[in-house]
């Protein structure tokens, strides 16, 4: 089973000499939800988006559908960037837009800009469009304006958008960081069912131990810039945990 | 499966729909009758980069030598004439203000009337102003002055009053409640909630006013624009390049001072 | 028992403002003393000012033909100006925008904008006669140099205060630069905009009146031959002509914001 994703030797230098990526090597399955769990500042939130390049990696590679990403022009990691979906920690919804404005956003990158200004979409997209608004539960909400919305749903329309876009794959960077505990478990179970459903992989970005391990099928522990650990979340102990968060207080 | 149900979307209203679209008919009714009528000649278009250049030659190089006796003089007049011309529309423009604002005086008839005068002094550009105050006064420093404290009024004051309509009300209803005579309500309540946007709007008139002052001169209100005047009637090109230029340091040093301002005062 | 020691003041003396305070005083005599601007000369101002307004009323509207046309040319300076300002100003705004665009792209844009609108309108009025001849023709290429700078400053400072994080989320869906342009820039802007574009014109249209004075075509040329040949009643009627049309001119703008609820 050929990797869907594939990232080797990433590293990233903010300020020269101080690495915060110390070179990452990873393959995700073509199914799946990963977690990427591990302290503030060690690196999740720089390795989610040198993936996608929202972040330019120092060194390394990214491989995608057999092309390594970190190489393409602009043209070329644009169209790459169709076939990635994303979902934010604050959402980044167009506030001022309609709900169905900001669903479509994920079908930008196919279609032509003047058609896209025109808000003139393919039949198929709006249709298409409409089922997913039903599917997270907003089916009521499609002409509202984004800045009327709670916080969930404003996730909800978040992940919409990214699944309107037929991902490969899709990366959420901390998706529940902002949104209340039971919001949370919502919007992860959302996620999950949408992967299973339409079968692409999710790499998440999280913070919370506890929901990486009920939602997830992969965890990977980073911490210092470096993988510490890799494997299913039954295997995971508290001494990884250590490891990776440092002090026991925490724990308890 | 509910396959007939086919969603629409719509992005407007229908009301919205006209609305718009009556906007953007009649701006294009107005900009192509514009177009159609208005008088071009075709050949001046074909001449003018000839006539530029030419404008330019004669322009270079620039009579430096000219500032001191000819510029100096009349450049710091114009500011005096800017300075002077924007305190007194301040003062003018204060008690407009409150009249014109709806929370401080609540006579409708006062506030209307207020507002006509602001409107009015703001419609008639400070260079008619400064026609006016030359019929009136005979040419000079005086004339100008005034003619740019007759049509700052209506900016100052209309603004003032905007701010002086967003104040709070219930600092108000407190000086009230203690017995406070009208006057302290003015100076200790609506005064420091207003002042930011006074100082805003003094400094920013003020910037405005430089430019405006540099070519009142040339109706003879006095100025730098005098010289200017003189010297286009005279064929002077390079003395009037001097005088741009001067213009020009005065105006960017009164933006750069302005902004300096703000960021202290404000 | 009372408290000796360092006295507290309740309102400590701000030394700074009031030396500011003092120097604009000392400023204000001194500029009225080089401009020989006098109580005297300002009373006899007043009484001639006086006689003069007698001499304005009643505004005489026997030349309402010359009226009109002076008029009409001179909205249409203000609306084919403000067009065509609006169109060259939206695309150098967004070049001059520093958190689009790179340095070496919006710092000349910017340097544009700022040349545009450092000369007064009525400058650059004279400085068209001469190259394109008297007339309108003039008077539309003056306005709509001032109209890109004033426009493009406004429209820039807007494009700098949106949040980019909604134009990260485009950007990564992969959609082209004009579509995030239009997708995520835009929405934040239009509203400011349509404001901006309606105060413009309606600068525009002050503008206008006045360009005529130095042969840029409109209502000014017509109003400064009537000061010239002391026509003081026609004098009246051009002035309140013209505060009529821009008081309908605010009235509109108003109407304009409210449609597009800006």
């Amino acid at each position: 089973m050929s990797a869907a994703l594939s990232v080797r030797g990433l590293v990233k230098e903010y300020a020269p000499g101080k690495p915060v990526l110390r070179g990452i090597d990873l393959d995700f399955a073509a199914r799946g939800i990963t977690a990427v769990i591990g302290p503030s500042g060690t690196g999740k939130s720089t390795l989610i988006r040198c993936i996608n390049r929202l972040v330019e990696p120092t060194a390394g590679q990214v491989i995608f559908e057999d092309r390594d990403l970190v190489k393409l022009n602009r043209a070329e990691l644009r169209s790459a960037r169709r076939r990635i979906g994303m979902v934010f920690q604050e959402y980044n919804l167009v506030e001022r837009l309609s709900v169905m404005e900001n669903l479509l956003c994920g079908r930008l990158g196919y279609v032509a800009p003047l058609k896209a200004w025109l808000r003139r979409y393919p039949a198929r997209d709006i249709a298409r469009a409409f089922e997913l608004l039903d599917i997270v539960g907003l089916g009521e909400f499609a002409q509202a304006r984004a800045d009327s919305l709670s916080g969930g749903q404003r996730q909800r329309v978040g992940i919409a958008r990214a699944v309107m876009q037929e991902p490969k794959l899709l990366l959420a960077d901390e998706p529940t960081s902002s949104l209340d505990p039971k919001t949370s478990v919502e919007i992860m179970g959302l996620l999950q069912t949408l992967a299973q459903a339409h079968g692409f992989p999710v790499i998440i970005n999280i913070h919370n131990v506890e929901l990486a391990r009920r939602f997830a099928e992969r965890i990977v522990g980073m911490t210092g810039g470096r993988v510490v650990y890799d494997g299913t979340p039954e295997r995971i102990t508290e001494q990884h945990l250590k490891e990776i968060y440092g002090g026991e207080d925490w724990l308890e | 499966m509910s396959a007939a149900l086919k969603r629409e979307w719509r992005r407007f209203t229908p009301a919205e729909r006209i609305g718009r679209f009556v906007v953007y008919f009649c701006v294009v009714a107005a900009i192509v009758a514009s177009l159609r009528t208005v008088e071009v000649i075709p050949e001046f278009l074909y001449d003018a980069p000839e006539q530029i250049g030419d404008m330019l030659r004669r322009m270079w190089p620039v009579a430096w030598r000219h500032y001191p006796e000819g510029v100096h003089g009349p450049l710091m007049d114009s500011l005096h004439i800017a300075t002077l011309g924007t305190v007194l529309a301040v003062l003018m423009a204060v008690p407009v203000a409150f009249l014109a604002a709806r929370n401080v005086t609540p006579y409708a008839g006062l506030n209307y009337a207020a507002k006509l005068i602001l409107v009015a002094a703001r419609s008639v550009n400070t260079l008619i102003w400064a026609l006016f105050f030359v019929a009136v006064l005979g040419p000079g420093a005086l004339a100008g002055t005034l003619a740019i404290a007759f049509h700052s009024i209506g900016f100052t004051g209309k603004l003032l009053g905007e701010a002086l309509e967003e104040s709070n009300r219930g600092t108000i209803e407190a000086l009230e409640a203690s017995g406070a005579p009208w006057l302290s309500i003015a100076v200790k309540g609506y005064w420091p909630q207003v002042r930011p946007a006074f100082w805003a709007i003094v400094l920013f008139r003020w910037d405005i006013n430089v430019r405006e002052s540099a070519v009142l001169g040339l109706v003879g209100a006095g100025g730098v624009g005098m010289a200017l005047d003189t010297a286009l009637n005279l064929f002077q090109w390079d003395r009037a390049a001097m005088i741009l230029v001067a213009i020009l340091a005065v105006v960017v040093a009164a933006e750069v001072a302005t902004t300096q301002l703000r960021k202290r005062i404000i | 028992m009372a408290r000796t020691g360092s006295s507290r003041s309740a309102f400590p003396p701000d030394w700074w403002a009031r030396g500011a305070w003092v120097v604009l005083l000392v400023y204000l005599v001194y500029a009225c003393a080089q401009l020989e601007l006098t109580p005297a000369r300002f009373a006899t101002g007043l009484e001639h000012g006086a006689k003069f307004l007698a001499r304005l009323f009643p505004p005489d509207f026997k030349r309402w033909e010359l009226l009109l046309k002076g008029m009409v040319e001179s909205l249409q300076i203000a609306i084919v100006a403000s067009a065509l300002g609006t169109l060259l100003s939206l695309p150098l705004a967004l070049v001059a925008a520093r958190n689009l665009m790179p340095v070496w792209a919006s710092w000349p844009a910017r340097a544009v904008m700022v040349v545009c609108r450092s000369f007064h309108p009525v400058i650059v009025a004279i400085v068209f006669v001469k190259a394109v001849g008297f007339g309108a023709l003039a008077g539309i290429l003056a306005l709509t140099v001032a109209s890109v700078g004033f426009l493009g400053k406004l429209m820039t400072e807007a494009i700098e205060e949106i949040s980019l994080k909604q134009v990260e989320a485009v950007r990564a869906t992969g959609a082209p630069f004009a579509s995030v342009v239009s997708y995520a820039v835009v929405p934040q802007v239009f509203s400011r905009f349509v404001g901006f574009v309606s105060y413009e014109t309606d600068a525009n249209l002050r503008n206008s009146t006045m360009v005529g004075i130095v042969g840029a075509g409109g209502i000014g040329g017509t109003l400064f031959a009537a000061f010239q040949r002391f026509d003081y009643d026609f004098v009246c009627a051009i002035v309140l002509t013209i505060i009529a049309l821009i008081m309908a001119g605010e009235v509109l703008t108003v109407q304009v914001k409210r449609v597009f609820k800006a």
